[in-house]
């Protein structure tokens, strides 16, 4: 039914890193490019990883893929690290279930 | 004080108001269950997502760092070389699972075992490539699964809100409205039962009268 398959979409540094993994991977240079191969391959693909330094300029197309269950589309820390885009996902995920933040405020 | 609805004050509308009342009500304390079960997974779920994607982070972050590294060492042409065929490939096994009617992805990793892990001979490059690639290789898995928790999260996340504007449409405008129209239906009945009794003890005095 579903294709089984994993890609990145990322710099092209680091995207061979996951080429190397075993995973299918394409360079965007910025996040036009990832959006563009994102729409491109979003049905051929069940996860697709992002790196965040793209992820972060693409709210707006992951938000629509959120609501289906394939493809999952997931930011990755880039090479730079991680700049917080995963955890903030995670954060506005429990304040539009629960209302309020639960979960991070005891270290904030 | 809810708006009452805009129908005509019959039995017939009574009875069917009456109807639909007991279906809200039965409906929100239905949804209203729904929503507290959700929630609860849901933050089983969002703190399992939260380990799973400190773990992720911190180690991917370091193997790309050493890959960073790795390339910085060599020529760009000897690593894209390398790297080119890689020996492998990595599946999952995909399929969905239902969480309070919400589906979300279940996978699994299929690792065909045969093959090497490094695609290229160890002369050309690196130790710190091999490290990092190793590195990536062994957190496919976790990657996968934290892809899996993290849509799971999202999806639920998104139907709980859902769930909630339904709980809250019943509780704050359906049930009052209803209610409104019972009660404004009911009056009027009444009333009009009182001014026909009345109207009937008026003519029965003027026929005596006379």
């Amino acid at each position: 039914m579903y294709s089984g398959k994993l890609a990145v979409i990322g710099d092209k540094d680091i995207v061979l890193a996951f080429k190397a993994a075993g995973m299918d991977v394409f360079a965007a240079a910025d996040a036009a490019q990832a959006e563009d191969v994102l729409k491109r391959q979003a049905k051929n693909y069940c996860v697709i990883f992002i790196t965040e330094d793209l992820a972060a300029h693409m709210g707006e197309t992951l938000e629509k893929y959120k609501r289906k269950a394939y493809p999952t589309v997931i930011p990755i820390p880039s090479s730079s690290g991680s700049g917080g885009l995963g955890m903030a996902g995670i954060k506005a995920d429990v304040e539009r279930a629960v209302g309020t933040d639960i979960l991070f405020n005891k270290e904030d | 004080m809810a708006e009452r609805l805009n129908v005509n004050p019959t039995r017939m509308e009574l009875r069917n108001l009456k109807r639909r009342l007991a279906t809200a009500v039965k409906g929100h304390k239905m949804l209203k269950d729904k929503s507290d079960e959700m929630v609860r997974r849901f933050v089983e779920l969002a703190k399992e997502n939260k380990r799973l994607r400190k773990e992720v982070e911190d180690e991917l972050a370091g193997a790309l760092r050493g890959f960073a590294l790795a390339r910085s060492c060599c020529e760009d042409y000897v690593i894209e070389e390398a790297l080119a065929m890689p020996s492998k490939r990595i599946r999952v096994q995909a399929d969905t699972q239902n969480i309070m009617s919400v589906t979300v992805p279940n996978m699994s990793i299929i690792r065909e075992e045969e093959g090497e892990i490094f695609p290229y001979s160890f002369a050309q490059v690196t130790a710190q490539l091999d490290d990092s690639i190793l590195t990536v290789t062994a957190l496919a898995e976790k990657l996968v699964q934290l892809a899996q928790v993290e849509k799971a999260c999202n999806m639920l996340a998104i139907e709980i809100e859902k769930n909630r504007r339904r709980v809250n449409a019943l509780e704050y405008v359906m049930i009052p409205q209803t209610e409104e129209t019972i009660r404004y239906i009911t009056m009027k009945l009444d009333e009009n039962e009182r001014s026909a009794t009345v109207r009937l003890m008026k003519v029965k005095n003027i026929i005596q009268d006379k």
